[in-house]
């Protein structure tokens, strides 16, 4: 493969026909790891800080004796559950009324897609908090909730009161929030989806419905679900509002025991703790999730952790070896060997 | 399965989207067994035809009938009636399309793509439907790739099983809209083989190409279009040969 070039001409072969490469020196990288390390020490440092009193007692900054004391105590944990029920329960009502009214508002029909725009503005034009606090209060409303046909006869009776208990309230305010966020959401998804799906679909006779049920919805999710992951994982902290109305959800838990306590930072950070552990939990779910939801799209779907660890680990112990091995993306040596 | 004669009839058949007439009364017949091809510069209304013959374009007006069935529409009484969602849909079961830009779904494997038009439109089991999907796979000579998705497919083995996904349908007729433009030039001869078999099994078929040497060896009727209407008809050998009209003459002399 030596073609005449006169302006880069390759020098002479050394001896043994071997030309080494040496790659480009980095000089940055080594300066960034060095300033990451020494942030990295200094917040160990000040977290693990402690004071020392004039009788010689240690007391460290942040408490973490308090906080290993309440982290698994019963009222968090009973906190903890409310939170991931207001959790599920709201995203299952707004994922719903997502594809709903993202349906509606892509609808031909002027009626129908302006009552699916007017929900839309209502619900992300007003604070959640208060949301929150109108449902809480439906009952001065309707002191007596209805089912029946409008300026004729009631079928049953209800006490507001009695249904819409706070917890109800918190569900109803955040769920209806929640449905339009996720309306637009899925309708970028629905957007996304190329018009010669929906052509092929109904070349082959399929209604609109089965259309967009088998062929358009699984396509959209691809791009549906990242920003739905990252609303349930928002809806997580944000039903922490709902202790302005007295839920016992996670913040109002260690809410109720500072305020005997006065450890108002120590239960915070269990509070923070807790979110943090369940939005990794969250968000590992999500990585598996999409990964779903990548068949067909991509040639090869990308590698679960475990696999690349082994990936990783195969490259570490072959460059030890110094040998040349191809690997494929299970990290399994290839045929090279 | 024909209850009439003439496959498709198209009588003044026009289309315009707001102000621009892509159709300006189309006459045209086309004789069931038979394959028609439909060549024209681009622009001049072919494709949209093709889609009007299955309404996923509404004609503006004309009469436009498959198997004596008009498209899309009942006449009652003097009057045309649009048809229901579920009328439309059953009449396009029996119509096979394929599209220029294939349309596989992507979520989907091979035979998971061939076998849903059965399974969803017709309520074939899934065994009954896979197992036909398997037979038509192996008919376009793809039958090792029954499991793969179609991003790991090159272009002419996505457009065959194209070919197999509208052939499920058992249709009578089948409409080609443009199948190896979008085609590396040494792929596409595979699917115009796929094509050739088909048309000498006797499927009705319209295609709208730039393949001339197909159109020469395979159809039965040669269709001329030019700016909204049918410019001139003929036999294909005879047609590319001498043509008769003007616009045809200079159009076949940039293409040959």
């Amino acid at each position: 493969m030596t073609s005449p070039n006169p302006a880069g001409a390759p020098e002479a072969r050394p001896p043994g026909g071997v030309v080494t490469a040496v790659p480009v020196r980095h000089p940055g990288r080594w300066v960034a790891g060095a300033v990451v390390v020494l942030l990295a020490a200094m917040l160990v440092h000040t977290l693990a800080y402690s004071w020392t009193d004039r009788y010689g007692q240690h007391t460290p900054r942040y408490q973490w004796n308090v906080i290993g004391q309440y982290f698994a105590a019963k009222p968090v944990l009973l906190g903890l559950e409310i939170t991931i029920e207001l959790t599920v329960l709201a995203m299952v009502i707004g994922i719903f009324l997502g594809i709903v009214f993202a349906v509606m508002r892509l609808s031909t029909n002027p009626l129908v897609s302006g009552a699916s725009w007017l929900y839309i503005w209502f619900f992300r034009g007003t604070p959640v908090l208060v949301q929150v606090v109108f449902w809480n209060f439906i009952a001065y409303l309707y002191p007596q909730l209805t089912l029946g046909i409008p300026f004729g006869p009631a079928f049953f009776h209800f006490s507001a009161n009695a249904v819409v208990t706070p917890f109800v309230a918190g569900v109803i305010a955040l769920g209806l929030n929640e449905g339009a966020y996720m309306s637009e959401i899925v309708r970028a998804g629905i957007l996304s989806v190329d018009e010669g799906q929906t052509e092929a679909a109904h070349a082959l006779g399929m209604t609109r419905g089965q259309t967009l049920r088998r062929i358009v919805l699984p396509q959209a999710m691809r791009v549906i679900i990242p920003p739905a992951g990252n609303e349930t994982i928002s809806m997580l902290k944000t039903s922490s509002l709902v202790s302005v109305i007295s839920v016992a959800e996670l913040l109002f838990s260690v809410e109720l025991i500072y305020s005997r306590t006065y450890e108002i930072v120590p239960m915070l950070m269990v509070a923070c703790i807790w979110y943090l552990i369940v939005t990794t939990i969250l968000s590992i779910g999500q990585y598996y999730v999409e990964r779903h939801f990548a068949k067909g799209a991509l040639r090869e779907l990308p590698p679960t952790p475990y696999q690349r660890l082994r990936r990783r680990v195969a490259v570490f112990t072959l460059s030890q070896e110094n040998t040349i091995l191809q690997i494929d993306s299970l990290g399994r040596p290839g045929p090279g060997q | 399965m024909w209850s009439g004669k003439l496959a498709v009839q198209a009588e003044g058949v026009r289309k315009s989207y707001g102000r621009f007439e892509a159709l300006r009364g189309i006459d045209l017949e086309v004789a069931k067994g038979q394959v028609t091809c439909l060549i024209g510069p681009s622009g001049s209304g072919k494709s949209t035809l093709l889609r009007c013959i299955n309404h996923l374009e509404k004609v503006t007006s004309g009469r436009l009938s498959v198997d004596g069935d008009l498209v899309g529409y009942r006449q009652h009484g003097g009057r045309l009636y649009e048809l229901r969602d579920k009328e439309i849909c059953a009449k396009r079961a029996q119509i096979g399309m394929v599209f220029q830009r294939f349309n596989l779904f992507p979520h989907m494997t091979a035979i998971e793509n061939v076998a849903l038009g059965p399974i969803c439109v017709k309520r074939e089991a899934r065994s009954v439907a896979e197992e036909r999907a398997r037979k038509l796979l192996d008919r376009v000579g793809l039958a090792d790739k029954v499991a793969s998705y179609p991003s790991q497919l090159s272009g002419g083995q996505q457009q065959r099983i194209a070919i197999a996904r509208a052939l499920a349908m058992e249709p009578k007729l089948m409409l080609f809209d443009e199948p190896t433009s979008a085609l590396d030039p040494e792929l596409v001869g595979e699917v115009l083989d796929a094509m050739r078999t088909l048309a000498e099994e006797g499927m009705t078929m319209i295609v709208v190409t730039h393949e001339v040497g197909f159109a020469r060896e395979v159809a039965d009727a040669l269709v001329f279009m030019d700016e909204g209407v049918v410019v001139e008809t003929g036999q294909p050998r005879e047609m590319l040969a001498s043509p008769k009209n003007e616009r045809t003459r200079s159009f076949l002399a940039k293409v040959l």
